[in-house]
Formats: structure tokens, sequence, C-alpha cells
């Protein structure tokens, strides 16, 4: 009877769901956990030592950490906060009745559907300090450009930019469904107590498209954590440290076939993404509720 | 139902496993229906590396049709390292490869990978003083691919008699060149910060200085005793670095600028100097011709004009893995790569950038000027191998931290003692004793 039961309960039968079952397994959890293991390691490849704990000591006594951490986050806070105040804007103007609109919005969503190697390589080249067109569009209105990513006041800013020219078009597309999705007897409410087009998008827009912030910050802000590929493209993490994210510290260790050192290092920026991601998850998510 | 069911999930598993199972096998072995026998041969990426491979397989076929070679490529740097890493820990090497020796010849742990070659014929024609760069625990594993190197400042000869200049023997002398080269309006020194391995000459081609001011320095490194932050000599590479960027001698955008471009401002003579290796200059002449009579080559200059000299760099070696399926083909190429008719086949299709490790192996008559100027250090004598030659311990931050210093972002106090603690981290990680 039970066994019955559980199978009516039961969409499809078991073997169904067996091969993601066994990728999940070994692509995904096996690695894990076998990386738990070997953060604790000395580990060539071609064997291992149990060190216990020194490569976390030895990962935090690394002397670019800091430098890593407060770039990661800088990078994280800065593009998910321009991509949540452009994404609005743009999907506000997208929403609006305007002629060339179906066009415009594939040009806005245009860069996202670009990989983000092809991407940092195309920047390098447009930041070139003398043959990049950015300065050369700059000397036009008489502008001196700097050397964008090879000046250490400039490099992580550049790739940041970059990287929100790269992803608001997706926050634009989360904003314009949020936007299309509010009823319109609210605006015509505001019309008919006589409110302005700032009124109408204080207490009508801002307020219903929560959802759509909320996505935003939480999909664009876990990605800033991580960011990695478009750093690694267009500086390497310099010149010298000043670029440098915890992601591409650890790459560095792994390069330099510090296997172990740099298992760790992931288990620490695992643990760091876990310890802000889920209580920021919550607070968002309960202010939605709220609404 | 209830068997097919069943059954399903029967199929399914099969089908799943055979998926996860089936990646990594089909590697055939043994010779073919016509008797010749195929090797894999993996190489780096680099124009050098790449034309020096087809001339020695163009060659090598040649004398053996027995024998068929295929070319494999893999990226440089350290993400070929770890490829190397990765095929040789997982048993899926090709049958011969060509990597670094010295320092990172130690981090694949040959005893347990390669194949000992030791007292082998193989090993007949490759000079002695090349073996310990080849070896661990005094058992040699490779043959020398291609040539030795220099590692110094490469100079634009036409800049140099255009102002009258002599090439320097203190780094004093050096500066005052800069300073004229500056008023001429020329960029004196140039620097390619992107790629950031060029950075790292000023410290590692000052060797040649730092082990004549102090002869035990490589030793006492090794054994965690002397460090670069508190050894002068040491330390003075990342003064230069530092130096140089301070008196404002690096030209516009350093901070972005590739190697590539480095070498082209070099031999267009909008940039005076450049402390590079010597084999950045061979695969140029292809297409710029100019390169081979107008770029030239000299040690970086120490303080004392009566101690000055050149650091080399060994050639790499080619190696054989424990896993191959083809030993006698394989030490049969190496053979060949060890020899006076490889050294020739090599002449006709890349210049060489400086002295070959082989018993009866000559540089050709119209030899590049930066490789007779290198072979006048070696023949007088004054050159010593670098510091990754002589010591297994080598920071892998060091690229990074010399962009900081030649930046101006760290001091070079700074910079050497960063470099110390990135050094203990790779030793401790190496196991060494005495870290």
């Amino acid at each position: 009877m039970t066994g019955q039961a559980a199978r009516r309960r039961s969409a499809y039968p078991y073997a169904l769901y067996l091969p993601a079952a066994v990728v999940f397994l070994v692509i995904f959890l096996v690695p894990t956990v076998m990386a738990f293991y070997f953060a604790l390691t000395r580990w060539t490849l071609f064997d291992s030592t149990f060190v216990g704990l020194d490569n976390f000591r030895d990962f935090l006594a690394e002397q670019n950490l800091r430098v890593g951490f407060v770039n990661t986050l800088v990078y994280a806070v800065l593009t998910s906060g321009l991509k949540v105040v452009l994404g609005l804007l743009l999907g506000v103007l997208l929403t609006s009745k305007l002629r060339l609109r179906g066009f415009l919005r594939s040009v806005v969503f245009f860069p996202t559907l670009v990989s983000t190697v092809a991407v940092g390589i195309t920047f390098s080249m447009l930041l070139k300090p003398q043959t990049g067109l950015v300065n050369q569009a700059l000397a036009l209105v008489g502008i001196d450009g700097r050397d964008w990513l090879g000046d250490a006041a400039t490099a992580l800013l550049s790739v940041a930019l970059v990287d929100v020219w790269k992803g608001v078009g997706l926050a634009t597309v989360i904003y314009i469904a949020g936007i299309m999705s509010i009823p319109t007897e609210f605006y015509q409410a505001v019309a008919v107590d006589g409110g302005s087009a700032w009124h109408r998008f204080r207490h009508i827009t801002l307020p219903l498209s929560w959802p759509a912030t909320y996505s935003v910050i939480i999909l664009s802000f876990i990605g800033g954590l991580r960011s990695f590929d478009l750093i690694w493209t267009m500086t390497r993490g310099g010149p010298g440290f000043t670029s440098d994210t915890i992601a591409s510290i650890i790459y560095k260790q792994y390069q330099a076939g510090f296997f172990g050192l740099s298992t760790a290092g992931n288990v620490l920026l695992f643990l760091i993404v876990t310890a802000i991601a889920v209580p920021l998850n919550h607070y968002l998510g309960k202010r939605q509720v709220a609404m | 139902m209830k068997t097919s069911h069943r059954t399903m999930g029967a199929a399914l598993t099969v089908l799943t496993i055979a998926a996860l199972t089936s990646c990594g096998s089909g590697s055939d072995a043994g010779p073919s229906a016509d008797g010749t026998v195929t090797l894999k041969f993996l190489v780096d990426n680099s124009q050098a590396t790449v034309s020096t491979a087809k001339a020695l397989t163009d060659a090598f076929m040649r004398a053996d049709p027995t024998i068929k070679i295929e070319t494999e490529i893999r990226p440089g740097g350290s993400e070929g390292d770890n490829i190397i890493k990765t095929r040789l820990s997982t048993g899926d090497m090709s049958d011969v490869f060509w990597y670094n020796s010295g320092s990172l010849l130690q981090a694949l742990n040959p005893g347990q990978t390669l194949v000992d070659l030791t007292g082998d014929p193989a090993l007949a024609n490759v000079q002695k003083d090349f073996l310990p760069v080849v070896s661990q625990d005094g058992k040699a594993y490779g043959v020398p691919a291609g040539t030795a190197m220099g590692g110094g400042i490469l100079y634009n000869r036409k800049v140099y008699d255009k102002l009258g200049l002599e090439v320097p023997k203190t780094w004093a002398d050096f500066m005052a060149n800069n300073d004229k080269i500056k008023a001429a309006g020329i960029a004196p020194v140039i620097s390619t910060f992107k790629d950031t391995w060029t950075s790292q000459l000023f410290v590692l081609g000052d060797y040649y200085n730092v082990q004549a001011a102090a002869p035990a320095f490589a030793q006492d490194y090794t054994a965690n005793k002397a460090k670069f932050a508190t050894t002068p000599a040491a330390r003075a590479g990342f003064d230069h670095l530092a130096e140089v960027h301070a008196k404002g001698l690096l030209q516009e955008g350093f901070g972005s600028a590739t190697a590539d471009q480095g070498m082209k401002l070099l031999v267009e003579g909008k940039g005076a100097h450049y402390p590079m290796l010597s084999a950045q200059v061979p695969p140029l002449v292809a297409t710029t011709p100019a390169a081979a009579t107008d770029i030239g080559f000299f040690g970086i200059p120490g303080a004392d004009a009566a101690k000055n000299g050149a650091t080399l760099w060994e050639p790499a070696g080619v190696y054989i893995p424990k896993t191959t399926e083809k030993l006698d083909a394989a030490k049969k190429f190496l053979a060949f790569v060890a020899s006076p008719a490889a050294a020739e086949a090599m002449n006709k299709a890349v210049q060489p950038a400086g002295p070959y490790r082989i018993e009866g192996a000559k540089l050709p008559d119209d030899a590049i000027q930066v490789a007779k100027d290198l072979q006048t250090y070696v023949d007088e004598g004054r050159t010593a191998p670098a510091l990754e030659f002589v010591s297994p311990v080598k920071g892998p931050s060091l690229e990074q931290i010399t962009v900081a210093v030649g930046s101006g972002l760290t001091t070079p106090e700074e910079g050497a003692a960063q470099y110390d603690k990135d050094v203990e981290k790779q030793a401790k990680q190496l196991g060494l004793a005495g870290w």
C-alpha cells in the first residue's frame, strides 16, 4: 500500500531521475566533498600529504588577500548598484511609448549575448592608451585620456564599468518584465488624482517593481562576488595586484601548482559567498512578502 | 507496466555508466599495418618552439621513415604547466614532450613520472654541464631542445651608433646612456607590463651580478638562509626596476603594452633598451630582417665593471613519460634531437638565439647579432645560469611584484620582502627541507 501511495505521489518513475542524479553525484557532489578533503592536504596532483589546517592559515596570510577582498566587495557593490539604477531607468524608458522600442530593447540586450572573454578582449583594444578608440574619441574633445587598464587608479573601475555595460541588458529585461506586470489601474488612479509623471514613477513603478530589483541585486551581487572572467581577460589582476579579486588570487595559486592551497581558498570563497548571499536573500525576500 | 519501468531503469543505468566511462579511452598502441610507429610530440605554442619542433620532426622523419611524429600544441606559461602536470598524473601524456628544464622540471616529480635516461646512448652528444638542469637525485631525464638564451638587455644598435654610445659595463654607465637617449627623444627603456612575465628580467637577468658578489647565494637561498630583501646584491634588481620608472625612462603606455609591441618599438628605434630574453629576436627576423643585425645583446650591468657578465637560460628539454608504449622509437627521436644533425636542421628553420648544448653543434655563419653577442660572453667564460637552474625555489608571484615595483606602486624594499614571502609559500608547498 505504502509503495503504491509513494508511486502515485511521484509524477514519473524514479528511473527517469537516475541520469540526472548520477551526473549530479559524480560531477558535482563527489568533487565538492573531495574539495573539502584536499583543502586539508599539500597536493601536487601526483600525491597528497595531509597537513591539517595549514593551507587555510597560509591562504589567510596571503599578502594580497586584503586588497583582493576589498576589491571583490567594491566590484560587487559597484556593479550591482549601477545595474539596478541603469536597469530601472532603461526599463522605464523601454516600456514607454517609443517609436523604435523593439529595436532599442534588442540593442540594450545585445551585449548580454556576447561571450565575456570576447567582450574583455574587445574592450582591452578599445581602451589602449594611444591607439584605442576611447582615447582617440576623448582627444577629439580635447581630453587627454589615460592608460585605463595599465594604471592602478583606473584598472578596477574600468573593468567594473565594462561589466555593467555587459550586464545591464539582463537587468533591463528583468525590469521591463517587472514594470509590465504592474496593473494599469494604479496608473489610472494616479492620473485621476492629478499626479505627475514623477508621482507615477515614485509611488507606483518604483515600489511595485521591487521583485525585479530583488532579482537584479541578488543575481549581480553574487555574480560580482565571484567575478573572474572579465577581470582575468582585461587586467589579470594587475597592474601588480591592484585589481585582484578573491577568485583571481585563487586562480593564480592554482596556476602556480598549489592545488591544496587554492582548494582551501575555494572552500573559503564558498563559505563567504554563502555567508553574504543567504542573509541577503532572506532579508530581501522578507521585504518582498511584506509588499 | 512494472517490468517495463524496471527494464527502462536498467537500460538508463547502463547508458549513463557507459556515457560517464567512455571518455578517456581510445589511444591505439602498437605499430600499424605497414610497420610504421607514430609518436605524439607535445610542444608549447610559442612561435620559436613550433618552428623548431617542425624542423626537428621533419628532419627526423626523413632520416628514419619507419617512425612518424604528430605534433600537438599546448599553451605556454603556468596554464601549460598545469596541462603537463594533469596529463602526467592521469597517465595521458604524449609519447615525447617539450618542457622547461630547471626548477619547473623538478615540480613534475620526474623520478615517478619520467623515463630515466642516465647512461642511455640518447645522451651521448649532450654537453655534460647541461645535465644537472634535467636531473633530479643524480638521474638525467631529458635532452636539450633548441639553444640556450641570454636574459639581459636587448638594445638597438642603430640608436647607439647615431648617439655615439658604448655598451655599458656598469649600472651607472647604463643610466648615463639612458639620459642621453632620453634627451634625443627616444624612450630609453621599454617595458611591457601587460605581458607580466616580461617585467621580471631586471631581477632574474641580474643573477650573474648576484653570484659574482655573493657566490654562496643560491645554496643559502635554497636552504632558507639568504633572502632577497637582506642581500644587497640580490635586492639590486628590484632597485633598478624602481629607478628606471622613477626617473621617467619608460615609454608611454608601458602598463598595457605587450611583448610583441615592445619588440616592435625596439626594432623601429622608438625605444633603445628592452630587458628581455634573446629568444624573442629570432621569430622576428622572418618579418623584419633588420632585427637580425640591428638588435644586439648585453648582460644587465652591475656595480663593478671588472665583474661584468651575462645571465644564461638553459635550453628546454625533451622528455619521455613512463606511460609511453613506444619507448624505443621515443629514445631514437631523443637521440636525434641531441645530435649535430638536429642542430643543422634547426639552424635552417629558426635562427638560434644562443649557443647549443650539443657536442659538435655550431652556430651558422650568418647567426643573428644577439646570438653572436651572447657567444662572446660564453667564449670568455662570463656567464652564469639563471637562479631557477641552480635552485628549485622560485616564487610564482614574482611577475606581479615586479610589475608593482616597476610601476612605482610598491617600493623595492617592500617588493623584495614580498617576494621572499612568496618564495616561502612555494617552498612550503613543495615540502622542501628547512622551511
